[in-house]
């Protein structure tokens, strides 16, 4: 079921999700992409993991929207939404890592883990904004990259909130 | 939540014991269509879910609202193609409601129907000469520079006057600023519409007023937006510092809202930061607060058409939630459509649902249509499970192929997924002719002609 939803994850997304987005090159950013799309589409999957075996991999447990706990490896340089998806792990990613959305909005459950990451860029914090069930330990799971200090970390994908609206609007039925 | 893990088992459980594999049918493939697509192909095994659209081309406003130069926010374009090929779904475009098929015909064929069209209709401000050329709804000019098949004919006036006047300070408003705006250098190797790409190169349009009803602490378009506006390359922003005045029941607002107190961060700034004047021939974009629009102004030399506006000052009166009265909304209880808008939870019409700004109004991002499919799935696994739909489950529905077979009689010309690819891939070639990452097709004929062809 989810398997068949991630079968055909573009390979080179975790590398993209590190790239610094200069906001000059963001006009650009559109059609760098989609080259990357036609890119990674054409390739197998076989060819798409990338990651060094050699470098090692980090523990790293995501607790579901149910409570469940998915302990995982994710392998330094990945980031925890690419390594999500790799593990079947529901953590939606709408614009793929582009900084474009707040979907994979995650929870860091400790602070010793939150206050080991460097501080979110404005563009990060300008999606946090939108994200809903926002909190103190709140990050894009798209921007937290696996490194071996956050050997351990754990990160709690929110459940929806029952009003949707950005600014609490809510609307009335005509 | 071991309860809510059993009752999903039960749910995935009930579907495939039904001897019937459940059809449904979703009216519009807009983010809302999609993401409530999935969601019922992945909580009930065995479903069929097919998408309609009035358009040959899916994706609603991702496509036609969503501006050409976001086009990282259009990535969920691809979760939403990998739903389409999802074996046990078809999008069917050029089929629209009403016309093609009927809603009757469609609760006949489908054991659940729900509808996710959106709030296409502009909200009329009732104020004198809103009729005349030149006053036009964002919705309208968002599908001229989208290349949506009924916007290309729209050809706003960008020649005459070296003036434009945008009501409403939201991220859409801030759209249209930027379009305008910006140097279409860097428009022209967006997926921007080839005759809106023109018509900004000839344009002369050089001030754009931004104006809203109430102050910048509510200011109602987010950060990356007004940060992006704010930057865009050699523009003169002008903002009055009077306005930048906060109240006590300001300052509450923003002690309780993480957004609206970087907006008003961002708007202060910008508000100092710059020079006191433009430089000579610079663009402008002012932000005018606290005013709201009186009447439009007819032109002397040119009959029937704007040539100014009147506007006046308001006063901001207490806080009060729900500033906006959604219109164009469906009754509707957790997505459940009701028969009448008395509210009753008994005037539930069993089989039919809704998703997206046609549930909620037109609010929210593209995300928010994620969590407004889950409550709608959410209501329908319940109402599957409670037996509440046992009435209409436990016949056989013909679903896709009596819709299909309805349709051909009809000579209704039915676009696939796979001809919509065609259309896709044509319109990627054209745009890699030009620099572009897409060059749409406009108009009807094209697009039905691409997508017929082999």
């Amino acid at each position: 079921m989810s398997r068949s939803r991630y079968t055909q994850r573009h390979c080179c997304q975790y590398q993209w999700s590190t790239l610094e987005l200069l906001p000059e090159t963001r006009a650009f950013q559109g059609s760098i992409f989609q080259k990357h799309h036609g890119f990674s589409t054409s390739a197998s999957d076989g060819a798409s993991a990338g990651a060094d075996e050699e470098k090692g991999t980090i523990p790293v447990t995501f607790v579901s929207k149910d409570g469940e706990e998915i302990p995982i490896q994710v392998p330094i340089g990945m980031s925890m939404l690419e390594a999500a998806h790799e593990n079947d792990i529901e953590l939606e990613g709408a614009c793929e890592g582009s900084l474009a959305c707040s979907t994979c909005h995650v929870i860091v459950m400790d602070m010793e883990y939150y206050n080991k990451l460097e501080d979110p860029a404005d563009e990060e914090n300008d999606m946090l904004d939108l994200a809903f069930g926002l909190t103190e330990t709140s990050r894009l799971g798209c921007q937290i990259v696996a490194s071996p200090e956050l050997d351990g970390i754990r990160l709690a994908i929110p459940a929806a909130t029952r009003n949707f609206s950005v600014d609490g609007y809510v609307p009335k039925p005509h | 939540m071991a309860i809510f893990g059993a009752r999903r088992v039960l749910w995935r459980s009930f579907s495939t014991i039904s001897s019937h594999p459940l059809r449904v049918c979703i009216v519009g493939s807009g983010p809302a269509g999609f993401y409530t697509a999935e969601k019922i192909l992945k909580t009930h095994q065995g479903s069929q879910v097919d998408i309609i659209d009035r358009l040959p081309t899916p994706y609603g406003l991702v496509r036609s609202g969503v501006a050409p130069d976001h086009p990282e926010t259009k990535n969920v374009i691809n979760q939403f193609s990998r739903v389409a090929q999802n074996g046990r779904c078809s999008f069917l475009g050029n089929v629209a409601l009403g016309y093609s098929i009927s809603l009757v015909e469609l609760r006949e064929l489908y054991h659940v129907v729900v509808l996710a069209y959106g709030a296409e209709s502009d909200r009329v401000v009732g104020i004198p000469g809103e009729d005349l050329k030149g006053v036009h709804s964002a919705r309208e000019f968002v599908w001229w520079y989208n290349g949506h098949p009924y916007g290309r004919n729209l050809d706003p006036d960008l020649k005459n006057t070296d003036t434009a006047v945008i009501l409403g300070q939201g991220n859409v408003a801030l759209d249209v600023a930027r379009i305008l705006l910006r140097p279409t250098s860097e428009l022209a190797i967006t997926d921007i519409a080839s005759h809106a790409l023109t018509a900004l190169e000839q344009s002369s349009i050089r001030k754009v007023y931004l104006v809203g009803r109430r102050g910048p602490v509510q200011a109602a378009c987010t950060a990356k937006e007004l940060r992006e506006v704010l930057g865009i390359k050699d523009l003169y922003i002008h903002i009055k510092e009077t306005d930048l005045k906060i109240t006590p029941a300001d300052e509450e607002e923003m002690k309780n809202s993480r957004i609206h107190r970087r907006i008003y961060e961002l708007l202060s700034k910008a508000a100092t930061a710059g020079p006191s004047q433009p430089s000579s021939g610079q663009r402008e974009l002012h932000f005018v607060f606290f005013r709201q629009p009186d009447r439009f102004l007819e032109s002397y030399d040119k009959k029937g058409y704007v040539s100014g506006m009147h506007l006046e000052k308001t006063t901001l009166k207490g806080i009060g939630s729900g500033k906006q009265i959604a219109i164009g909304v469906v009754p509707n209880v957790k997505g459940r459509i009701l028969s009448d808008n008395s509210g009753d939870p008994t005037s539930i019409e069993n089989g039919l649902y809704v998703c997206g700004w046609l549930k909620r109004g037109p609010t929210g991002i593209i995300a928010t249509n994620l969590y407004c499919a889950e409550e709608t799935v959410a209501s329908l696994s319940e109402d599957l499970e409670l037996g509440v739909l046992a009435s209409t489950t436990r016949l056989p529905k013909l679903g896709r192929d009596g819709l299909l077979q309805i349709l051909d009689n009809r000579n209704v010309r039915v676009v696939p997924f796979s001809a919509w690819e065609r259309i896709d891939k044509e319109e990627k070639r054209l745009g890699s002719l030009r620099n572009k990452p897409r060059e749409k097709l406009t108009s009807w004929e094209e697009l039905l002609k691409v997508a017929g062809s082999e």
